[in-house]
C-alpha cells in the first residue's frame, strides 16, 4: 500500500490546449484519475496548458504530460490513454521514470533557444486565478505606473523602444503621447485582439495563458493617456480566451485593480469586452472602431487619426495584445532592460506562430534580430520531411510576403522584413518546402483579401478581384504573355490608392512572389508546368528513368492503377489512367517522379 | 414564443450605445440564425431600420440568414492548413455527404460544411472541427472515420 504522505507533492499537468484536446488530452486526464484512484493515490491532476496551442508551444508532440515529484519535473511526450497505466505504475508508484517516453533533445532544443518574457508564465500559472499572477509579481507594474506622473510613464515606454506588435510597428510611447496631449475629457484605450491573420495564434495564446498581463497593460496605458474606459475587441471565434478574460476582469474588479479608485490612486478604470463578428478588416483601427460602435466594419479615412478622433469621436489609443502584455515587465524592470534585448531599432522579443512544413510546429518567442536560419533549424528542428528542401518562409500573413531560402541568414526585425518586401505583421510564420507552389500561394492570399475587402474603396474591391482572376487563369494553365507585368502594375496601383491598410498591403504576397519566384510564374504561363505540382490542371507525371531505383513505392501508392511496375523494373505511368492525384510523387523517396 | 427571448435580449442591451452586433449575436445564439420576424421586432422597438440590422448581418461572417444543418463541420482554410492540404479534404467531405455544388448544407439538413479563415491551431494543421470537437492533422483517408463519429 502506498503511503499517501510520500506523494503529497505529486502534481500531474496535462496539456489541454486545442492541440492537446485534439490529440486526446481529456481522455489522458480521465485515465490518470482512474489509474490513481484505483491505487488509492491522491494527486492533483491539473490541466496544464489551458487554452489552445499556447501551452509550451510544442504541440507537435502532444499530449505532453508533466509529472512533478519532490520538485523534479519529468515531461512525457505523445502520451495516449494506454500509456498512462505504465507511467503510473513505474514512475509514480515505483519511482522509475519511463525513459523511452520522456521528451527527447527536440523538446529541449525547441525551448532552450528561445527568450521567454511574454510566454514565460503561459502554461505555468493558472490563468483563472489572480493570486497565481500576483504571486509572481503581477500588477506590480501597474502599481508602479500609478505612482508616477502619466508623462513619466510615457517616457519610460518611449525610451524602452517598444513598437506596436500588431503589424505596422509604430512606437507605442509616441502614440500614447499624441493621445495624452488631447484636452478632451473622455478618452478610450482599446486592446486589439481581433487576430484575423490566417496562420497566427499568438494573441489568443497569451490571453488564454496569462489574461491578467493584458489587463495590467491596459491599466498602465489607460493611466498614461488619461483614458478611464477600456475595450477589448476580441474575435468571437476565440470562446475560451473570452471566457478567461471575463473571469480575469471580474477577479481584478474584486481586488480593486479595476473600477473606481484603482490601487487607491484616485484613477478610475473600467474594461469591457466587445466580441467581434468575423471580419478580417476589423483588425484595422478605424474599422475596429466602427465595429465597436455597432456598425459595419468599414474603415474611415485618416487623418483624423484615432488618437485625435476615435471611438464615439473621442481620442482613442489602440494597442495590440502582445504590445500591452509587454508593458508590466517594462515598468517593473525598466526601459533599459527592455531596450537591451533586440536590435538597434527593434527592441524586445517577438512571438511567432511557427507552422507549415517544419518539424517542430508551435508558438515561439525569440529576441528581435534573430536569424531565420536559427528559427527554422535550431528551434524548428528543420524541415518536416527530410527529402524536401526549404523554399520560402511567409511572414505577415495576407499583408506580408515571402522570404526565399537564399535570404535565410537575414535578421528578423521590422526594417529587414520590410526591405525584402514582407513585413512583421502580427507574427505568423509559415514554412514552405518545394512542394508549395508560389503562384497558388499568392492566389490563396488574394482570395482571402478579396473576400475580406470591405468594398468601400474601388482599388481594393475591384483591384483585388482583377488580380485574383489573372492568378486563377495562370494556375489553370490559361495564363497569357504579359500577365506578370499586368499583375505588377495593378499591384503597385492598388497599394498606392487604397484607403486602408488592407488594400495597401493586399498585393504584397503577389509582388513578393513575383520578385523572388518569377521563374515559377513563367513556367506556368510559357511552359504550362507547375514546378511544385500543385496546380491540378498543369500536372503531368512521368518517371525519370535515370533517377528511378525500382523500389515500387509509387506503384503501391497509386490509387488508380496507373503506375506500371514489376520487381527490378523501372516504373512507368499510364497517362490515360492517371488521375493526377500526386500520390506517387509524395511516395517517391528519390525524387524521380517529375 | 420568440417574443420572450427577444425581450430578454432587449433588456440586456437596450441601454447600450452601438448594440446592433451584440443583439444579432444573441439572436443567433437563441434561434440558430438571423430570423426576419425577430429583426423586425427589434427594429420597431429600437427605432433602427431593419436594413441596418441586415447591413450589419451580411457584413460579418458570423451571421447566418438561413437555418443550418444539425451537424456543423468546419474546415480551416488558413495559410498553414492550406499549405498542408485542407482543400482536398473539403472536396472529399462534400462528395461523401453528397452536398451539391454551390450549397453548404446537405439535402436532409443533417450536415453543413463551412470553411473559416483560421481557427488558430496551425500547429496541428490541417484542422477540422466537427460540432466543436477538434480533429487535427486531418487526412483525406480519415474522412469516413470523422463522419462516423457524428452519425
Amino acid at each position: 500500500m502506498v503511503n499517501d504522505n510520500s506523494l503529497k507533492d505529486l502534481v500531474i499537468r496535462v496539456c489541454v490546449g486545442t492541440g492537446g484536446l485534439a490529440a486526446g488530452s481529456q481522455e489522458v486526464i480521465d485515465e490518470f484519475n482512474k489509474a490513481l484512484a484505483a491505487r488509492k493515490v491522491r494527486a492533483a491532476v491539473r490541466k496544464k496548458c489551458v487554452g489552445k496551442t499556447g501551452c509550451r508551444g510544442f504541440c507537435a508532440k502532444d499530449v505532453l504530460v508533466d509529472v512533478v515529484r519532490n520538485g523534479k519535473t519529468f515531461t512525457y511526450q505523445l502520451v495516449s490513454p494506454d500509456k498512462v497505466n505504465r507511467i503510473v505504475e513505474e514512475h509514480i508508484i515505483s519511482g522509475n521514470p519511463v525513459d523511452e517516453w520522456l521528451v527527447g533533445p527536440d523538446y529541449h532544443a525547441f525551448h532552450d533557444r528561445q527568450t521567454k518574457i511574454l510566454l514565460k508564465q503561459c502554461g505555468q500559472i493558472d490563468p483563472e486565478d489572480i493570486t497565481a499572477y500576483i504571486a509572481i509579481g503581477g500588477y506590480e507594474g501597474a502599481k508602479k505606473a500609478l505612482s508616477l506622473d502619466p508623462f513619466e510613464v510615457i517616457d519610460v515606454v518611449r525610451t524602452s523602444g517598444l513598437r506596436g506588435r500588431g503589424g505596422a510597428g509604430f512606437l507605442t510611447g509616441l502614440k500614447w503621447e499624441f493621445c495624452h496631449k488631447s484636452r478632451e475629457k473622455t478618452k478610450y484605450i482599446i486592446c486589439n485582439a481581433d487576430e484575423g491573420d490566417p496562420g497566427a495564434f499568438m494573441d489568443r495564446s497569451i490571453i488564454e495563458g496569462n489574461p491578467h498581463s493584458v489587463i495590467e497593460g491596459m491599466i498602465i496605458g489607460g493611466y498614461a493617456v488619461g483614458a478611464n474606459y477600456g475595450y477589448i475587441y476580441i474575435r468571437a471565434e476565440y470562446p475560451l480566451a473570452i471566457q478567461r478574460l471575463r473571469t480575469a476582469i471580474r477577479e481584478a474588479e474584486k481586488k480593486g485593480f479595476l473600477g473606481k479608485n484603482v490601487f487607491k490612486s484616485g484613477f478610475d478604470f473600467d474594461i469591457r469586452i466587445k466580441e467581434g463578428a468575423g471580419a478580417f478588416i476589423c483588425g484595422e483601427e478605424t474599422a475596429l472602431i466602427a465595429s465597436i460602435e455597432g456598425e459595419r466594419g468599414l474603415p474611415r479615412p485618416k487623418p483624423p487619426f484615432p488618437v485625435v478622433r476615435g471611438l464615439w469621436g473621442k481620442p482613442t489609443v489602440i494597442n495590440n495584445v502582445e504590445t500591452l502584455s509587454n508593458l508590466p515587465s517594462i515598468l517593473t524592470k525598466g526601459a533599459s532592460w527592455f531596450s537591451s534585448i533586440g536590435t538597434a531599432k527593434s527592441k524586445g522579443t517577438k512571438v511567432f506562430a511557427l507552422t507549415g512544413k517544419i518539424k517542430n510546429t508551435g508558438l515561439i518567442e525569440v529576441p528581435m534580430g534573430i536569424s531565420l536560419k536559427e528559427i527554422i533549424y535550431d528551434i524548428g528542428g528543420g524541415m518536416e520531411k527530410t527529402n524536401r528542401r526549404l523554399k520560402a518562409v511567409q511572414t505577415g500573413g495576407p499583408s506580408g510576403g515571402c522570404i526565399p531560402a537564399s535570404h535565410i541568414d537575414m535578421p528578423v526585425d521590422y526594417e529587414s522584413l520590410i526591405s525584402i518586401g514582407s513585413m512583421m505583421g502580427s507574427g505568423g510564420m509559415v514554412v514552405m518546402d518545394d512542394t508549395t507552389c508560389m503562384v497558388d500561394m499568392a492566389r490563396f492570399f488574394l482570395t482571402f483579401t478579396g473576400n475580406e475587402s470591405c468594398g468601400k474603396c474601388i482599388p481594393c474591391r475591384v483591384g483585388t478581384k482583377r488580380m485574383l482572376e489573372i492568378l486563377t487563369r495562370i494556375t489553370e494553365g490559361r495564363g497569357k504573355e504579359g500577365d506578370i507585368d499586368l499583375l505588377m502594375e495593378l499591384g503597385t496601383d492598388i497599394k498606392l490608392s487604397s484607403l486602408c491598410g488592407l488594400g495597401q498591403s493586399a498585393p504584397n504576397p503577389v509582388l513578393s512572389t513575383i520578385n523572388f519566384f518569377r521563374d515559377e510564374y513563367e513556367a506556368h504561363i510559357k511552359d504550362g508546368i507547375c514546378p511544385a505540382r500543385v496546380c491540378k490542371s498543369l500536372r503531368r507525371y512521368t518517371v525519370s528513368a535515370e533517377l528511378c531505383r525500382m523500389c515500387g513505392k509509387c506503384f503501391r501508392a497509386c490509387p488508380s492503377g496507373a503506375v506500371i511496375w514489376e520487381k527490378k523494373q523501372k516504373a512507368v505511368i499510364d497517362k490515360e489512367k492517371c488521375i493526377k492525384c500526386g500520390a506517387c510523387y509524395d511516395a517517391c523517396p528519390f525524387g524521380s517522379i517529375l | 414564443m420568440i417574443e420572450k427571448k427577444c425581450r430578454e435580449i432587449l433588456d440586456k442591451y437596450h441601454r447600450e450605445k452601438g448594440n446592433v452586433i451584440s443583439i444579432l449575436q444573441d439572436m443567433q445564439e437563441s434561434f440558430g440564425y438571423i430570423r426576419e420576424d425577430a429583426v423586425n421586432w427589434f427594429s420597431e422597438r429600437l427605432n433602427i431600420p431593419a436594413s441596418n440590422f441586415y447591413g450589419v448581418a451580411t457584413f460579418y461572417a458570423q451571421f447566418y440568414l438561413r437555418p443550418r444543418g444539425e451537424n456543423i463541420i468546419t474546415g480551416c482554410c488558413g495559410t498553414a492548413c492550406h499549405v498542408k492540404g485542407s482543400a482536398p479534404i473539403i472536396n472529399r467531405l462534400r462528395e461523401h455527404l453528397a452536398i451539391p455544388e454551390g450549397e453548404d448544407t446537405s439535402r436532409d439538413g443533417k450536415f453543413t460544411i463551412e470553411s473559416v479563415a483560421c481557427v488558430g491551431a496551425c500547429s496541428i494543421a490541417p484542422v477540422f472541427i466537427v460540432n466543436k470537437k477538434v480533429f487535427g492533422k486531418m487526412t483525406v483517408d480519415r474522412v469516413p472515420e470523422m463522419i462516423k463519429e457524428i452519425s
